[in-house]
């Protein structure tokens, strides 16, 4: 997909969000809406999807949108498509919007549930490492030794590795995608739009709030990511096929720690940990590609 | 025809008579047979609907509510842990005022673990906004889940229909199943305001202000009071197709009463058979059976109480720190009435704990007695009352 074809292609996803600036998930919700258009049925959570979606009385959707609870972004996906199957309208999609937060810790549960019974819904994960809606608290997602609010002095859990969690649920498919590989992160919906079944799309989305970072240094980060192999861009079909669909330039990690002040307090061997972590994470990815492990 | 049931086969022919669409649920003891009926009427094709396997009693009302609010009809079973888990999400239904149908049978809620049947558990709901009717027998429990579709989708308030554990849900009564089209003639297909329509979009649940959010309140209690008339036709309009009906409160020669035995669910025809037996004796006593615990049924119970010097009220539930759950609520109901009668409360059949209509016809008596009102209810066990005889 062409850029000039994404910039003149209709929005579902209106102007005037209250996100903050340089917010990473409002340009993913944004991204993600352009492909799956109007026959759409938008479920969100608690996250800062909230404030982006704007109060009552307005709508930052273009689509029905609605604003479930914490822990149920799957299950009320799930049940908005069984409704949807009853009355033969499967030609409508529900797309659930949840944070990291929503998705790695309280909302794991009833994820796992709706893709066991592979219900007919795309989730998309808006994973920026940490509760951001509620001013920066530690998640699961939070990378090890990370600032946040309740991590003062770092964190201590590693990221958990969700995408494996996902891939052992065999969904018929499964992707990351980031904002700042645009055409990957559409291709993928897109593909995802032609799946039946529980579809999930794993998305890093940068938080210059959260992150302590200048709000233009967002989708930097986001292309930083990618390409020093901390968020690589691939593709699981059935939990089993795994395809890395961008080639990372291999950058150092530092590259991208030094623009965020949440690794500030890292030190030299701190960092070097990090691309250790990396390195090996990535090279466990080439041999999942080549059916290895 | 008359069939030999159990209430959970009965709650669960009357799902199917209502042609639910969509049911999620998950299994806990003493619903599971709800949900293992309809698994077995689904395979046998006799359930219109789609099944949801959930894994989670939350997860089941979450479903349910998504369903509802895309405009199918649900239903889900649970008891106890499971209503408890859910308790988010009773109060997520009410707000989104989606007409679920829920069957919860009562069963305590830990610690201790136990399993019998006690109201704690859907009482302790009292305040999440749906309709409560708790039923006498599996016969009641089959007409009021029928019944609830058409109050639930009349006012779009979502409802619980509470049964015993193990007493109403697992006893074998003969039960009459009404036929497909009688069932039809009085439940219309679901038809609900369309809520996610992507020719025309809207936002559900939307964040609001602080006066907004009071406002919805506000229209909400008083869309609750509406439910009055809306329950009461409804069992009207059912009682002329089916032939059977169930008020809110039924009275049992509350008239000219000296005592008044107050009663709800199961207990309910034990307390029967103690009434008739001290009336033979030659008391004046009567029954008055609470089927509505949400909208409570105050002017009702004023109606029936109000020339009746003395009441004793039966409760399968415990509210730590106050008494009997239906005691405190026939208390406040009362207050507006310039005689109110001396109430006492009585605590029994806890956990399914064995009450024998002996037991009953002694409280009463002992409830004659008293003169002065208390809010200590008087615990009756068996073994302790033994002891006192």
């Amino acid at each position: 997909m062409a850029t000039k074809e994404i910039e003149t292609e209709k929005e579902y996803m209106r102007s005037g969000h209250m996100g903050c600036p340089g917010c990473g998930l409002a340009s993913t919700i944004r991204l993600v809406m352009k492909v799956l258009g109007k026959n759409t049925i938008v479920v969100m959570i608690p996250s800062c999807v909230g404030p982006i979606s704007a109060n009552y009385p307005n709508s930052v959707f273009e689509v029905p949108c609605f604003h479930s609870a914490f822990e149920i972004a799957a299950p009320t996906a799930a049940g908005i498509a069984n409704a949807l199957k009853v009355q033969g309208r499967d030609d409508i999609i529900p797309v659930a919007f949840a944070g990291d937060g929503g998705t790695f810790d309280i909302g794991l549960q009833s994820l796992s549930g709706a893709a066991d019974r592979d219900d007919n819904f795309i989730y998309i994960c808006l994973d920026n490492e940490a509760y951001m809606n509620t001013g920066i608290q530690s998640s699961s997602s939070t990378p090890q030794n990370v600032w946040t609010m309740t991590t003062p002095g770092g964190r201590q859990g590693k990221k958990k590795k969700f995408m494996q969690i996902i891939a052992a649920h065999r969904m018929p498919y499964a992707a990351t995608a980031s904002f700042g590989h645009p055409h990957d992160l559409m291709a993928k919906v897109k593909r995802a739009k032609e799946i039946k079944g529980t579809r999930f799309i794993h998305t890093l989305t940068p938080c210059p709030t959260g992150w302590r970072m200048s709000e233009d240094l967002s989708a930097k980060s986001a292309m930083l990511a990618v390409e020093t192999k901390i968020f690589p861009l691939y593709e699981i079909i059935d939990g089993t096929e795994y395809r890395i669909t961008h080639e990372p330039q291999g950058l150092p990690v530092s590259e991208y720690t030094k623009m965020q002040g949440r690794y500030r307090h890292f030190t030299d061997e701190d960092v070097a940990r990090l691309q250790r972590q990396v390195d090996e994470d990535w090279e466990h990815l080439v041999a999942q590609t080549k059916g290895i492990c | 025809m008359k069939q030999l049931l159990q209430g959970n086969y009965a709650v669960a022919e009357a799902v199917r008579l209502a042609r639910v669409q969509l049911v999620a649920a998950y299994p806990i003891t003493p619903q599971t047979p709800i949900y293992e009926k309809l698994s077995d009427m689904e395979l046998e094709g006799k359930l219109t609907g789609v099944m949801m396997r959930t894994e989670s009693e939350h997860s089941a009302m979450a479903a349910c509510i998504a369903a509802s609010l895309t405009g199918v009809r649900t239903f889900t079973a649970t008891a106890s842990q499971g209503l408890a888990l859910m308790h988010e999400m009773l109060h997520f239904a009410s707000g989104n005022r989606v007409p679920i149908v829920m069957c919860n049978v009562n069963r305590v809620v830990a610690v201790p673990w136990a399993f019998g049947s006690d109201q704690s558990d859907s009482l302790s709901q009292r305040d999440t906004g749906w309709l409560q009717f708790y039923c006498e027998d599996a016969q009641e429990a089959l007409d009021t889940v029928i019944q609830a579709y058409k109050i639930a989708e009349q006012s779009l308030f979502p409802v619980i229909v509470a049964i015993d554990g193990f007493f109403t849900s697992h006893f074998m009564e003969p039960i009459e199943i009404p036929d497909q089209a009688t069932v039809d003639a009085f439940l219309p297909p679901f038809s609900i305001p369309t809520r996610f329509n992507v020719e025309d979009p809207a936002f559900i649940s939307n964040v609001v202000s602080p006066e907004q959010y009071m406002v919805y309140r506000e229209r909400s209690f008083a869309d609750m009071e509406k439910t009055r008339p809306i329950i009461r036709e409804a069992n009207r309009e059912y009682q002329d197709i089916v032939g059977r009906g169930y008020e809110v409160v039924e009275a049992v020669n509350t008239d000219g009463a000296e005592i008044v035995l107050v009663t709800s669910g199961a207990m309910t025809s034990t307390a029967r058979v103690a009434i008739e037996s001290l009336r033979a004796k030659g008391y004046k006593a009567g029954l008055l059976k609470i089927k509505a615990f949400r909208p409570f049924p105050a002017e009702e119970v004023q109606e029936a109480l109000k020339s009746v010097p003395k009441v004793a009220v039966l409760d399968r539930n415990i509210s730590l720190g106050k008494e009997g759950i239906f005691c405190h609520e026939l208390k406040s109901a009362l207050y507006p009435l310039e005689r109110r009668p001396t109430v006492t409360g009585y605590i029994a059949g806890i956990c399914g704990a064995d009450v024998s209509p002996e037991m009953i016809e002694d409280m009463v008596v002992e409830a004659l007695k008293r003169d002065k009102p208390t809010d200590l209810p008087v615990w009756v066990r068996r073994e302790t009352w033994l002891q006192k005889k």
